[in-house]
Formats: structure tokens, C-alpha cells, sequence
């Protein structure tokens, strides 16, 4: 591929590197797709099935998820700005862009934290039920993923710190944008097809 | 814990086997220091990202593997030689099938394969490597490490026994405590990380790295198998990686997935099971199929028939084979309409297969056929492989499943279908390649006596298992009835059969490595496609200038235009990946904290897991950039391996 036709595509597409991580980063998000789409069947397989603990309607509060919905949407957005500040080059500003983002994800995991301790004081475990094994293997699934990207994002920070914006640190961050819409994602199905459901049946 | 409780007492055959394991460690361990050998393995094995390494060491593994595997079904097959015997008791019996179904699938064949496609793949699509080299170490280390997890239960702590399927309830906590069914869940998750990260990896290459021209449909048919085979993986692992995930926290941590109480649902685990694992009957199955086509095609000398009715019925397979997971239990009680449809959807798979047979009929139709030992194990796997596949429907039909069902027909189908398809394919594919991997040829008169002791002993085997299945005769029971006697005693003499087969095969590397001659060409058998382009033994970079792909067989046009991937006036610097060490520790990592798992020592695990995540950090913060080969390198090696130095 000439150097001239390269020249035109954003900076994480220029090196050949680049393209195959970006091109692998899609193929393992399908993979995740596949996962998580298992554990959603699994939840609702196990649907109902609570054996006396209390019920999802009983417990899920509106307020709370809404809230973490926002927060994680937001972080979402600001995400993007943060790529959109990277391709005009402006390293301070995309790094503040990921730390705002970041700040997010710190917020919408503490209610989810909050939200599980809640649930586990008023006697729904991972033990006792099956419904509840589902719920908390699929959420703490998610959120897992949340953790993992915060930490990652923080690597990336120092990295962009240290080097500024390069072919090799845009392609990480971009790539990590990728991961942290797909979260968004899986958050939207969580929230419809737990919560929402939840409260209404 | 008792040290008594933590290694397996009480058994003289386990005696033997700790006592081999610790002689033949002492030997590898004597044997590295006396040569002083321990830098060279190191920087040339254990750190190595070149893909063609890597592979070796996959293959080598998975005959290791092979070998283990293999004398699990001996003993079984020694068990079941003689109404009323003693030779193994109950519960070692149900330890033995259990590692001998896991074995054989998760760390024999699927190794094999993918140690195959790791040597050959870049090499048919003219590229210098894997997309990502270092996570392609990463995928070997973690199947090394699972495999050796999954291995160690034998003598440390007791081995899983509850089937290679593994069903709940049996295999949950409270029917099999201890650690033996850890080891099964903590050994497959382990090796199944590098088996997604390998499918990744391997499409982005055969996307992104082919040759300059070389079209979808111009890819040489093993890597069309390939990668469909990458595919399924790619969808099918995430599946088994929850179900392992989410019995090893019923296990480990009370929850209630597949329990008898708080509602779980003992039989979703053989839903989310079959849900992988029908489609990884076929991970194993179609690179084979590309394997026999490129072997028939080339000791065919002729093109291959029917080239894109081969793709399509590749493609069609692997989309099927994600809709039938039900018929592994069509007794459970699904009802009539699930099982008729999962019936037909089953069947149909017969129909592409059948077309690929007619392929590979009409490759050979009319040609000149070379019989070498390759070409002997691919002739041998078409009959084979249709008696297995039409009993195979029989199976299918649900309303006769009825009767089938978990007897030694059933038995007799899939070690039909995956000996005749996989492990034929294994062996077909090594003696192929061989002189790609390690520059000579096998011994051909060795080759051939060992295909005719497996042919002939896995037809003694598994054929009689048909009619005992008709007899009445149920997997899983380790004493047979007396009238049970004469099949099984024939079936068991087929078993040792194999095992003589096998023992040859092993006894030919060695010795051909000591008398073969030295393959100086690179082209070993006038191949067609662009991995017998390449001078053995292939350097590192694989191609010093790379081929232009104008069609199928591409090599075959470069031999008739005269062109060779070494063009003096085009070459420039190679860039080339560094050696890590990286893989190896971080999975070693894994390792240790899978095996305080298996013992649920919680924090010992957690802490290793955080030195896991350590390693992943510090990768990220690792810009190791490669180096470069110089032009004056490439033509040196060049010139050494391709004999031009006498000009």
C-alpha cells in the first residue's frame, strides 16, 4: 500500500500493525458478543426461578439503575469526544476527555457495587437461587469488564503521558474506545432485559 | 491438607505412573544439563514467536497427548477384554474414560490441528508471520499449561470422573466433591483462552496477510478450512468458556446453576455443553477435510474438483453444525417436535459432506495416483469416514436413537468418524508436511507399516462395536457380560493393534532422522501450493520476496513461469518480530493460580491471578518495536538454503 493512501486515514489505521489490532480487536468483540449473549440465555432460562429468596420486582429500584444507565451512557459519549480530540492531535484535551470517562466508570461501578451489597442484605445471594446466580453472573460479568477497562485506561493515560499521540498509543486508545462502546452495549441489553423485565413481571 | 489426601494413593498402575514421570523429568532434566542445553531451550523454544516453532512444539505436545490418550484406551480396552475381570476397579475405570474423551478432543486433536495450521497457514497464503506473533505464544503456553493441569490430576489430587461431557448433577459438588472435577474445569478454561486468542489471531492473518493478488476464492483449500474453522471457534468457545465458568462457581463458590436445589437447572449444562461442543466436532473435523484435499490433490497431481462446491460445503457445515446440539440428547425429553427438528437439521449435514466426498472421488478419477504414505492415510480415511458418517444418520434419526442411544454403536460412530476423519488427517498431515517443518522426509516403508497396523487395528476395533451396540452392550460399564465376550476380545486385539501402529510412527521419526536424507528443494513432493515455495528449512521471514497470486495453485504457475520467492533485485529489510519470554511466564502465572483453584485455596489464587494481570500491565507498557533483517542476511540465507553457494 503506498504511503500516500496511507497518509489520509486517521493515524491508528496508518501502520499495517495498527490495521490487523483494530481488525482482531472487532473479531474478539463478536467473541464477546457470543459470551455474553450465553449468559443472557442463561439468565433467562433462569428466569423466576428464585425458591423463596425475594423476587427481581421486589428489589431492582428505577431510580438507581437509571442512574447508572446515564452515567455509563455519558461515559460513553465523552469517550468519543476523547477520539475525536485525538484525531485533531490534541493530546491534553483527549487525555481529559479519558479521564472524565474514566471518572464515570469509577461512579457507575460504585453504585453497582452498592447496588449488589444492597441486594445481598436483603437476602438475595449468589447461593440462593438460581435466578439470583444468573443475575449476579451476568451483571458482575459486566461489570468485571467495566474494572478491567478502568485499569486498562489508566495504563493508557500514563502511556499517552509519556509518549503522546503516536501511531502505536491511537491505536490503543482507539481500540479501547471500541471496548468501552461495546460495555455501553451490553449495558443497554442489561438494562432492558433485567431491569426493565424485572420490575415489571 | 494431608499429603496423603493431595497425592493419589493406592493404586499400583498411579504408583507406575508417578514413577515414570519422576524418571523421565530427571532424564529431560539430566539430559538439558549435560549438553548444557538450558540456553539453547530457552532462547530458541520456550521465548520463540515464530510461527513455524510454535507449531512444532504444538504438534509435539499433541503427541504427547496422543500417547496419554492412548493408554487410557488401552487399559479400557484391557478392562473390557474378558467378562468379570479386575484389571481396573469402578472408579478408576470412570477416571480413565473421562481423560481419555478429554484428552484425545481438547488437548490431541485440536492441538494437532492447530499446530498444523500455525506451521502451514502463513506459508500457503505468502505471509511472513502471524498477525500477532506474541499472542500466538501466549495461545501455545495456554494450552500447554491447561494440558498440564489436566494431566498432573492423575497423581495429585484424584482425576475428574464424570464424563469428558461432564453432565450436572454428577459433576457438580455435591456428587463429586473434590478436586479431580476441578481439574477438568480449571484444565479446559485454561487451554481454551489460547484456543479464541489462536481463531483470532489466524483469521486476521488469512484476512489481512495474503499475498499480494492472491483472491478469497484463489486460498489454497487448508486455509479455507482453517479458516472456517477459526469461525466456529470464534463463536462456539465463548460458550463453552461460561459453562466452564459457571460450573467451576457452583463448585467453588455455592451457586446454583446446575444444582438440584435452589432451582438450578441440572440440564442447561448439556444445552450450554452440546452448544460448543457440537460445533467443536467439527473444529476438529474440517481442517482435516482440507488437509485430505490438499494431500489428494497433490499425490493426485491433478487440481482439485470442484474447488468452490468444496468452500461452500465448508461453509454450510460450519453453519449447520451450530443447530443440532439437541441430538447429543434426544432421550432427555425435549418432546417430538424439538427432536424433529434437530433431527433433520442433523441429517442434513450429511448432504454437503457427501459432496466433499464426491470431490475428492473426482480428483481421483482419472489421475495418476502416487501411493505414498500421506496419500495411503487419505485414501483410507474416505471409506472409513462414510461408514462412519452413515451411521451416523442412523443415529440422527431420533424415534431410532431411542435404541442407539448410549450404546457401543454410538461409541463405534464417533471414534468412526473422528479416527477415519481427525486423527487419519493428524497423521496424513505430519508425514505431508514433514519435510516443510524439518527439512527430510519420513521413512516411506516405516510410514506404510505403521498405516497398515492403525488401519488394520482400527477396523478390529471399532467395527465389532456396531454389533455389540446391536447386543445390548451400554458405554460406560466397566464389566461385560459373558456374552458380550467374543466382540470385545476381538476389539481389544484391533486396540493394541493401533497402539503397534502408532509405536512405528513414533519409532520412524527417530529413525529417519538418523537415515533420511536431507531434502534440499523445499519442493518435496512437486507441491501446488506456496508452502513448498519456500527453501527448507524455511527461514524466519518465510518468504525474501513475496509471491504475486494470479489463481489457485499458485505454486504451480510460479514452477511454470520460472519465478521463485527469492529475487535478488527486490529484496529489502525484513521486519521481524523480538523473542519474549513474556507468554511463557504470564501463563506459567496462570498456571499456579488455576491449580490453587482446583484446591480452592482462595487466596493463593487470587494472588496469583493479580500476578497474572501484573504480567498483562506490563505488556502494555512494552514497545519493543522488533528488528530488522538485513538484505546482505536474506541473501546469505538464501543462497545457504536454496544451494546457490556453489554457482
Amino acid at each position: 500500500m503506498s504511503e500516500q493512501h496511507v497518509e489520509s486515514r486517521p493515524l491508528e489505521y496508518q501502520s499495517e500493525q495498527g490495521r490487523l489490532n483494530i481488525l482482531g480487536f472487532w473479531i474478539f468483540l463478536a467473541a464477546e458478543l457470543a459470551l455474553f449473549a450465553t449468559l443472557f440465555a442463561t439468565y433467562a432460562v433462569l428466569f423466576g426461578r428464585t425458591a423463596g429468596a425475594p423476587e427481581p420486582g421486589e428489589l431492582f429500584e428505577a431510580k438507581d439503575t437509571l442512574i447508572m444507565t446515564f452515567l455509563l451512557l455519558t461515559s460513553s459519549f465523552t469517550c468519543g469526544i476523547a477520539i475525536h480530540e485525538m484525531r485533531r492531535g490534541a493530546r491534553n484535551s483527549l487525555m481529559t476527555w479519558l479521564v472524565i470517562t474514566l471518572i464515570l466508570g469509577f461512579c457507575f461501578l460504585g453504585f453497582e457495587v452498592n447496588e449488589f451489597a444492597t441486594y445481598v442484605q436483603e437476602g438475595a445471594t449468589l447461593q440462593s437461587s438460581a435466578f439470583w446466580s444468573g443475575f449476579f453472573i451476568l451483571a458482575g460479568t459486566h461489570g468485571l469488564h467495566v474494572t478491567l477497562g478502568t485499569v486498562w485506561m489508566i495504563c493508557l493515560l500514563i502511556q499517552l503521558g509519556q509518549r503522546g499521540i503516536t501511531k502505536i498509543t491511537s491505536r490503543k486508545v482507539f481500540i479501547i474506545g471500541l471496548y468501552w462502546h461495546f460495555l455501553d452495549v451490553v449495558w443497554i441489553f442489561i438494562f432492558t432485559s433485567v431491569y426493565l423485565i424485572g420490575m415489571v413481571m | 491438607m494431608k499429603l496423603d489426601e493431595f497425592f493419589v494413593t493406592g493404586e499400583p498402575l498411579i504408583y507406575g505412573g508417578m514413577v515414570a514421570i519422576v524418571l523421565v523429568t530427571s532424564a529431560i532434566i539430566f539430559i538439558l544439563t549435560y549438553f548444557k542445553k538450558w540456553k539453547w531451550l530457552w532462547q530458541e523454544w520456550l521465548t520463540t514467536v515464530d510461527h513455524k516453532k510454535i507449531g512444532i512444539m504444538y504438534i509435539l505436545s499433541a503427541l504427547a497427548m496422543l500417547f496419554r490418550g492412548g493408554m487410557d484406551a488401552l487399559m479400557m480396552r484391557a478392562q473390557l477384554a474378558v467378562p468379570n475381570w479386575n484389571f481396573l476397579n469402578a472408579q478408576h475405570y470412570n477416571e480413565i474414560f473421562t481423560t481419555h474423551g478429554t484428552v484425545m478432543i481438547i488437548f490431541m486433536a485440536m492441538p494437532f490441528l492447530i499446530g498444523l495450521m500455525n506451521i502451514v497457514v502463513p506459508l500457503q497464503i505468502g505471509a511472513r508471520d502471524f498477525a500477532f506473533p506474541f499472542v500466538n505464544a501466549i495461545s501455545f503456553w495456554s494450552f500447554f499449561f491447561g494440558a498440564m493441569l489436566f494431566n498432573i490430576s492423575f497423581v495429585i489430587g484424584g482425576s475428574p470422573d464424570a464424563g469428558w461431557t461432564s453432565y450436572t448433577p454428577l459433576a457438580g459438588a455435591a456428587m463429586s466433591p473434590g478436586p479431580g472435577e476441578n481439574f477438568y474445569l480449571l484444565g479446559l478454561q485454561l487451554a481454551g483462552i489460547g484456543t479464541l486468542a489462536t481463531g483470532i489471531n489466524l483469521m486476521v492473518t488469512i484476512l489481512k496477510m495474503r499475498a499480494p493478488g492472491m483472491k478469497m476464492f484463489q486460498m489454497p483449500i487448508f486455509t479455507w478450512s482453517s479458516l472456517i474453522t477459526c469461525f466456529i471457534i470464534i463463536f462456539a468457545f465463548p460458550i463453552l468458556t461460561i459453562a466452564l465458568a459457571l460450573l467451576t462457581i457452583d463448585r467453588i463458590f455455592g451457586s446454583q446453576f446446575f444444582t438440584l436445589t435452589g432451582e438450578g437447572l441440572p440440564m442447561m449444562w448439556a444445552n450450554l455443553f452440546w452448544m460448543w461442543g457440537h460445533p467443536e466436532v467439527y473444529i476438529v473435523i474440517l481442517p482435516a477435510f482440507g488437509i485430505f484435499s490438499e494431500v489428494i490433490s497433490t499425490f493426485a497431481h491433478k487440481r482439485l474438483f470442484g474447488y468452490n462446491a468444496m468452500v461452500w460445503s465448508i461453509i454450510i457445515i460450519a453453519g449447520l453444525s451450530f443447530l443440532v446440539w439437541v441430538h447429543h440428547f434426544f432421550t432427555m425429553g425435549a418432546g417430538a417436535f424439538v427432536n424433529s427438528v434437530f433431527s433433520v437439521s442433523t441429517m442434513l449435514i450429511a448432504v454437503p459432506t457427501g459432496v466433499k466426498i464426491f470431490n475428492w472421488l473426482g480428483t481421483l478419477y482419472k489421475s495418476k495416483i502416487e501411493f505414498s504414505t500421506a496419500m495411503l492415510w487419505a485414501l483410507a480415511f474416505v471409506p472409513s469416514f462414510v461408514i462412519g458418517g452413515v451411521t451416523g444418520v442412523m443415529l440422527g434419526m431420533a424415534s431410532a436413537d431411542y435404541q442407539f442411544h448410549n450404546s457401543y454403536f454410538l461409541i463405534a460412530h464417533f471414534h468412526y468418524v473422528l479416527i477415519a476423519g481427525t486423527v487419519f488427517a493428524c497423521f496424513a498431515g505430519l508425514t505431508y508436511w514433514y519435510p516443510k517443518m524439518f527439512g527430510l522426509k519420513l521413512n516411506e516403508r516405516l510410514g506404510k507399516w505403521a498405516f497398515w497396523f492403525f488401519l488394520i487395528g482400527f477396523h478390529v476395533c471399532f467395527l465389532p462395536q456396531y454389533f455389540i451396540g446391536w447386543d445390548g452392550m451400554p458405554r460406560r460399564i466397566f464389566y461385560i457380560m459373558p456374552e458380550w465376550f467374543t466382540l470385545n476380545f476381538i476389539s481389544t486385539i484391533g486396540a493394541f493393534g493401533m497402539g503397534i501402529g502408532f509405536a512405528i510412527f513414533i519409532y520412524n521419526v527417530y529413525y529417519s532422522y538418523r537415515y533420511s536424507p536431507r531434502e534440499e528443494t523445499g519442493d518435496a513432493w512437486g507441491g501446488r501450493t506456496l508452502e513448498w515455495a519456500t527453501p527448507t528449512p524455511v527461514p524466519p521471514y518465510n518468504f525474501a520476496t513475496l509471491p504475486e497470486v494470479h489463481q489457485l495453485d499458485a505454486f504451480m504457475e510460479m514452477k511454470e513461469k520460472g519465478e521463485t520467492t527469492f529475487e535478488e533485485k527486490k529484496l529489502q529489510p525484513i521486519h521481524m518480530p523480538n523473542n519474549s519470554g513474556k507468554p511463557f511466564i504470564m501463563m506459567l502465572i496462570l498456571f499456579f493460580a488455576s491449580f490453587a483453584l482446583v484446591f480452592e485455596w482462595i487466596p493463593l489464587a487470587a494472588i496469583f491471578l493479580a500476578g497474572g494481570f501484573i504480567m498483562m500491565i506490563i505488556r502494555s507498557f512494552d514497545y519493543d518495536e522488533g528488528y530488522h533483517i538485513s538484505v546482505a542476511e536474506i541473501k546469505r540465507l538464501e543462497r545457504e538454503r536454496r544451494g546457490l553457494d556453489h554457482e
